[in-house]
Order: structure tokens, then sequence, then C-alpha cells
């Protein structure tokens, strides 16, 4: 044996202990209030080992599965509504409260490790005992809570309703304008059609070529034109629309390789489709011969 | 396994959480430092449970985790509800019942 005094126990207390302390800090010290609850993620985590390494199985695994696993991602999610671009001021409110603070904290600090410190005397009697009488950890707590503390636990059921209750009506918004019925819509949007001729069914998806179909693709109108209501306008504003050009690109080149007398216009060649001669397909052949265009005219 | 040193520990998260709370203003770092101190208690009843040889700390650390859900769940519910109306998550932004 190399470190005859050292348990697993202590092993596991002395390692996990640097990264509770800088957990804590982390928490209490992060800008974002997102790397708090991730610092705080391993804080209890490491306080879940602990628990195991002091023959509480149980509660190892409730502090996983209800800290770390419900509560704290409910945090997270909270911080989603609300917290993550929301930039604290640095400014103290009150003059020398952060000293004051800390020095508070360092007394309140010393006080607890002198009174409670004090409690323990002589060795620990261990939980071998106790959790040996009805078979196990997870018995032993069974029979107490069903026990000796069965009216705490049922009050506790009551305290959990009323907290959900509680959670509902406050996250409750009362509508403020009626809900619009089908009937109601489809009167508004015939009316709206009638009045300034906006189209009143469904807009046009976007287009699909031989490589995409994502969101950002413009289908195009028969006459080869983008039809501008194809995507959507925040990606119009954005400027992330794709070029329908490069998109044909690949086809066109396909197209050139396997027939090449019918390349000029890769929608007759990929399709037996002829265009209108009074509308040449803009768009699709953006090159036109300059003969012909001069004869068009 | 000394329990001197759970109970040190206790006490460091304890006081740390408790700086938290009086030096941030973020409502929601405030109140996960709350948290902590739950946590940082609980390590205490655990260690008390081992230190007594009876399973009535580790009952209390329970009954501490099912009362930090329901206060979760209608602290988070009440924090959601004061930035709906105040926009802001700092805690000095609700002061209407200050005197």
């Amino acid at each position: 044996m190399i470190v005859p005094l050292v348990t697993g126990a202590s092993f596991a207390f002395w390692m996990l202990m640097p990264v509770m302390i800088l957990g804590a800090l982390g928490t209490i010290l992060a800008r974002k209030p997102v790397h708090s609850a991730l610092s705080l993620a391993a804080v209890m985590v490491s306080l879940a080992v602990q628990y195991a390494a002091q023959q509480a199985p149980f509660l190892f695994a409730v502090q996983i599965i209800v800290y770390t696993g419900a509560i704290l991602m409910l945090f997270l999610f909270v911080m989603m509504i609300v917290g993550v671009d929301t930039s604290e001021s640095l400014v103290e409110t009150i003059k020398g409260q952060r000293v004051l603070a800390i020095l508070a904290a360092l007394g309140f600090f010393i006080l607890l490790i002198f009174a409670v410190g004090n409690a323990l005397v002589g060795r620990p009697t261990g939980l071998a005992q106790a959790n040996n009488a009805n078979g196990g950890n997870v018995q032993g707590l069974a029979a107490l809570i069903f026990g000796r503390y069965v009216v705490a636990f049922e009050a506790t059921s009551a305290l959990l309703i009323t907290a959900a209750l509680g959670a509902m009506v406050l996250a409750h918004r009362e509508r403020t304008r009626k809900k619009k019925t089908q009937a109601e819509l489809v009167t508004e949007r015939l009316r709206k059609y009638a009045e300034t001729g906006a189209h009143p069914g469904a807009l046009p998806p976007p287009g699909v070529y031989a490589r995409h179909n994502a969101v950002d693709t413009p289908a195009l109108l028969a006459n080869g034109e983008i039809a501008e209501v194809s995507v959507s306008s925040t990606l119009r504003q954005r400027g992330s629309v794709q070029n329908p050009a490069d998109l044909i690109a690949p086809t066109k080149q396909t197209v050139q390789a396997i027939a090449p007398d019918r390349a000029e216009n890769p929608a007759t060649a990929v399709a037996s489709y002829v265009p209108h001669p009074a509308t040449p397909a803009r768009g699709i052949q953006p090159e036109l011969e300059p003969g012909e265009s001069e004869e068009e005219n | 396994m000394d329990p001197q040193a759970y109970i040190v520990m206790s006490a460091i998260l304890f006081s740390i959480a408790l700086l938290g709370v009086m030096i941030r203003r973020n409502v929601l770092i405030v109140f996960m430092c709350i948290e902590l101190m739950l946590n940082a208690s609980n390590l205490a009843l655990v260690t008390f449970s081992r230190m007594h040889g009876s399973l009535d700390g580790q009952i209390a650390a329970f009954f501490v985790m099912v009362v930090a859900a329901a206060e979760v769940v209608v602290g988070l519910a009440i924090i959601v509800t004061i930035y709906r109306t105040r926009r802001s998550a700092s805690v000095d932004d609700a002061n209407l019942l200050k005197f």
C-alpha cells in the first residue's frame, strides 16, 4: 500500500473541495447568469459525490436528479426568457457595500465555524447500523418517511400542489383582445383582397433546385423571374437569399456535359418545356447572344 | 474521513452564497445563491446524520430538497412576472414596496 491513510471518501473530498469552492466563487462572480448556473451545476454534482461518500446513496441520486436535473434546468429555461441579455450594472448603489459585504460574509463564516464546528465531538458513529436495520439506506429512509415523518410528508404534497397552482396563476396572462375565429380570419382576408388586391391564398414555397431546396432559395416564376414572396422578408433584408444563377449553374454544367445541343436553355433541356417566344426565360438564361437579342428587339 | 472537514466545507459554501446574495443584483443569480445556501446546509445535515448514526438528518435534507423545488417553481414564476411588467431582471428595479 502506497498511501495507507487515504480512503476513497477523503480522496473524493480533497479532490472535489477546490472544484466546489471555485464553482461557488464562479456562481457569485460570473458576469452572465448562464455561466453562474453552470458553475452551480458543478458544485451540486460535487456535493452529490460527497453525499455518496457519507453513506447517503439515496440523497446522492436525488441531488443529481432533482437539483442538477430539474431545478437547475428550470433556472436555465427561465434564463432563456429573462436573463441572458440583461446586463448588470457594476456601479455600487450603496457606497462601500462590496467591502462591507465581504467583511460580513467573513465574520459569518468565522461565527459558523466556532458555533457549528464545536458541535462535533469525538469519532463519527457511522450509518452502517442505521442503514442495516431495515436492509438498506433507501429502506431505512422509507421507514422513516412513512412512519415518523408521515404527516410532514403529506404536508409536502400539499405544498407541491400549491406551488404548481401558484406558478400557473402567476404565469397566466389574461387575453386582452378576443381570439379571432376561422370565419373572421377568412372574412378579413377576402376583404383585404377586395380592397387592396392582396392575394388571399398561401404564399409560394421556396424554390426546389437540383442541389438546394432550403428556405433561402427563391422560387422562379414561369418567365424566369424571382417570386419575391417565396422567401421570408427577414432573409431578404439580411441579404442572405441565394442567387438563382448560382443555384442553376451546376444543372447547366451537367446539361452542357450530357446534351450540348440543348444546353443554351437548361429549362428546355431538362424538361421538354418550350417557353413562350414572347417571354424569354429571363433569369434562367441571363446572358443572351447579342445577335438574338437584337433580332427580338 | 473526518466530519469536521465537511462542516467547514458547508460553512465555506454557505458564506460564499451569502456574499453572492449581498453583492449581486441580478435576481437570477441571487436566487441561485439561495439554492447554494440550501445545498450547503444539506451537506451539514448529511454530515451530522453520519456523525450521530441516525437517518433523521438525511430525512431533513430530503425535505429541504422538496421545499427547494416548490420554492424555485414559485420564485421563478414571480421573476418571470416581474420581468414581464418591468422589463428588468435587477433586484433594484422591483422597488414599489420601498418605504
